[in-house]
């Protein structure tokens, strides 16, 4: 078949527009997983426990809580600032309180910062891409077990794990969310 | 087809309203794109007119800050998708047929189909101006979230608006590439076709690659908007970056949709009137190729700011730079072809002149803004906005008025008044410069693009931008006159209006028939 052919034209329009929908936004998650491009975490660790740091390497982790659009809850770390020792696994939680007088679903999105961190910190336990449905006035807390990975570059002496809360409640009635 | 042509030269295009919308004509065809250009101009530049008499002084005084965001988004969608582009395929269809000696488009019906979608997605898209919310405001580029969790709800009339009109130049840059692969008149080569139909060629390929991924990026916009989908929604685990992605992946090679044409026209109107032969036409061919295979490469330098490692920045800062080159060639060659040729200054000569000039200067603040760490001090200031409009309106508009000027002898039989389109020149040429100049000053200085007011020490510049605006908008009502006069009143042209001229074109009556190469040109070897 030639290349000026209608059928290998119109065959190159229907790649370019699967292209855009279907293999760029895969390929670009992918892709920030790898690099840590865009700040994401991985999904949960599944590898092998790793032992502490031999020799005490320490990095400063600050967790931060964030509320979109400036929803009315009260959601905040149990810490803000926590001195780790690599390889040491932490456990901590954040708290949330829903201050509506009606019933929401929350969903938080972690994000690190510095983005060439992201690859190394790796969670055991999170809240995170999770439905969390609150009653109002209903608090909760929310539990998170990880660690930092000895491997991590020597010139990162200071990471912060961001957890911003998104209102999902109308997605959820929708009920055509992306699966958890 | 073969049995209709023995006939042709019998009958005419048919009588009445109902021949332009049942035409498979490539030349009904291309004046019904570029009147449609023409008509679109002029409303893209009532709007630019809107943008600029508010921003003639600091603070508000004519229009809500939300009716300006609707104003500069609706006139950078016109102008880039009603204006150039209608126009350079409004261009292609009277010219590349003639050019290479077929006696029509390939794909005719197509043809027509894919000029009539254009009025009804362009009639939607204005539509949206008086919805409940307004048009969409969320400038030209659309970035999510503003284009969806914060869009009016026009926003969905935007979506398929921009659906239709990436589907109808999807037809069009079909119908040129079959064209001119299967039409050409026999013992023409690849490399023997015209520049302008080479431009052509390869802009068809950039649109056949680009715009699915528009069509892509707003149908992720629309899931997002309608079916709850999170592409671009961070609350749903999506990234609004990717939107940023996948829409400036598109649109880095549609900048050069709307410029290899150009760069064609200018190849065929520079020699005329240099009355030599194009210098270095394989090379010309080659440095389109190399712009449009790096314009795939390089999408990321309109997004230095948005967060990217080093390596990122690095690798689009080199790739765009190394774009300088071919198009170094090409403004090599054309001066090479005025060297020591016997010039004369016809209308088409100047703005193709001014074209090189003012489109050089363009580049080269696209060589400024390419510089990663220099960008984030120019990043979305008027900067930007200097840079694109020199590009686009010195280099697309003059490009095209050149052809407009060099070809409308062929397309209507009559030659236009060259004392007024020496007036329409000099006009535009101290009009545009007047509007855009100055904006490289206010934009180093750190004015922001697409805000209605401006702190007081931009108050000078801008108000010399305004005047320039008017200037060169009230200057274009002098095309429409001279256009409008030549069709009516303007005197007879030779078949070869242009002592210079060379290609196919010429060796057709004018105004050329309604029917011409119904039996191929005999090409005779170079």
């Amino acid at each position: 078949m030639k290349l000026s052919s209608p059928i290998a034209l119109v065959g190159l329009v229907l790649f370019m527009f699967s292209f855009g929908i279907f293999i760029l936004p895969p390929v670009y998650a992918v892709f920030c997983e790898i690099t840590g491009l865009n700040g994401k975490t991985a999904g949960q660790y599944q590898g092998e426990m790793v032992a502490a740091d031999s020799n005490n390497r320490t990095i400063t982790v600050q967790l931060v809580a964030n509320r979109n659009d400036n929803l009315p809850w009260d959601f905040s770390p149990q810490h803000e600032v926590i001195e780790l020792v690599l390889g040491e696994q932490l456990q901590t939680s954040f708290h949330v309180v829903n201050t509506y007088n009606s019933a929401v679903v929350a969903q938080a999105i972690p994000s690190v910062s510095p983005s060439e961190a992201a690859p190394y910190l790796h969670k055991i336990e999170c809240f995170c891409f999770q439905h969390q449905p609150l009653e109002a006035s209903e608090g909760k807390s929310f539990p998170l077990v990880f660690f930092i990975d000895p491997e991590l570059p020597e010139e990162i002496k200071k990471l912060t794990l961001s957890y911003t809360l998104f209102d999902i409640t109308n997605a959820q009635t929708v009920g055509m969310l992306m699966p958890e | 087809m073969s049995e209709q042509t023995v006939t042709s030269d019998h009958h005419g295009p048919a009588k009445g309203f109902m021949r332009w919308v049942l035409t498979t004509n490539h030349k009904d065809i291309g004046t019904m794109y570029l009147l449609f250009a023409l008509v679109l101009f002029f409303v893209g530049g009532a709007m630019a007119f809107v943008i600029r008499a508010e921003l003639f002084q600091p603070g508000l005084q004519m229009v809500s800050p939300e009716f300006f965001n609707q104003m500069t988004t609706m006139h950078g969608l016109i102008m880039v998708f009603g204006v150039i582009m209608p126009a350079f395929v409004g261009l292609a269809n009277w010219q590349v047929p003639l050019m290479v000696g077929a006696p029509d488009m390939a794909l005719p019906r197509m043809n027509n189909w894919s000029f009539w979608l254009l009025p009804f997605a362009f009639t939607m898209l204005i539509s949206t101006l008086f919805m409940d919310g307004g048009a969409p405001n969320f400038g030209w580029t659309f970035y999510a979230p503003l284009s969806t969790t914060y869009a009016p709800p026009s926003v969905t009339f935007f979506i398929f608006a921009i659906h239709m009109m990436g589907v109808s130049s999807i037809m069009g840059a079909m119908n040129i590439i079959v064209t001119l692969f299967n039409m050409r008149a026999p013992g023409m080569t690849l490399m023997q076709m015209p520049m302008f139909c080479w431009s052509w060629l390869i802009t068809a390929f950039l649109l056949l690659a680009a715009m699915p991924v528009l069509a892509a990026v707003v149908t992720m916009m629309l899931m997002d908007i309608h079916f709850a989908t999170s592409f671009f929604n961070a609350g749903g685990g999506g990234d609004p970056v990717l939107f940023q992605h996948v829409f400036w992946f598109f649109a880095h090679p549609e900048v050069y949709i709307l410029i290899l044409p150009a760069f064609g026209i200018v190849s065929h109107v520079i020699p005329t009137f240099s009355r030599k032969r194009l210098f270095g036409h394989t090379s010309m061919v080659i440095a389109m190729i190399a712009i449009a295979g790096l314009a795939f490469i390089v999408w990321a330098h309109h997004m230095f700011t948005v967060g990217m490692p080093l390596g990122g920045e690095l690798f689009f800062m080199y790739s765009t730079m190394l774009i300088a080159i071919p198009t170094g060639v090409k403004v090599f060659n054309w001066v090479s072809t005025m060297f020591k040729g016997s010039m004369s200054f016809e209308t088409p000569m100047l703005f193709a002149v001014a074209f090189i000039v003012l489109f050089t200067i363009g580049g080269l603040s696209g060589l400024m803004l390419a510089i990663a760490p220099a960008d984030f001090q120019y990043h979305d200031t008027y900067f930007v906005v200097a840079h694109f409009h020199y590009v686009l309106v010195p280099g697309a508009v003059f490009g095209i008025m050149a052809g407009v000027y060099y070809w409308l002898p062929k397309w209507c039989g009559k030659m236009y008044n060259e004392t007024l389109g020496q007036w329409h020149f000099w006009l535009s040429l101290v009009g545009v410069n007047l509007t855009f100049f100055p904006m490289h000053f206010v934009g180093l200085a750190g004015m922001p693009r697409r805000i209605p007011d401006y702190a007081l020490q931009f108050a000078d510049f801008n108000m010399l931008t305004t005047l320039g605006a008017f200037m060169f908008g009230f200057t274009q009502l002098i095309f429409l006159y001279i256009v409008i006069t030549t069709i009516r009143s303007g005197k007879k042209a030779e078949q070869k209006p242009w002592e210079g001229a060379d290609g196919l074109e010429w060796t057709v009556p004018s105004p050329a028939p309604y029917h011409t190469f119904s039996t191929p040109p005999v090409i005779d070897a170079k």
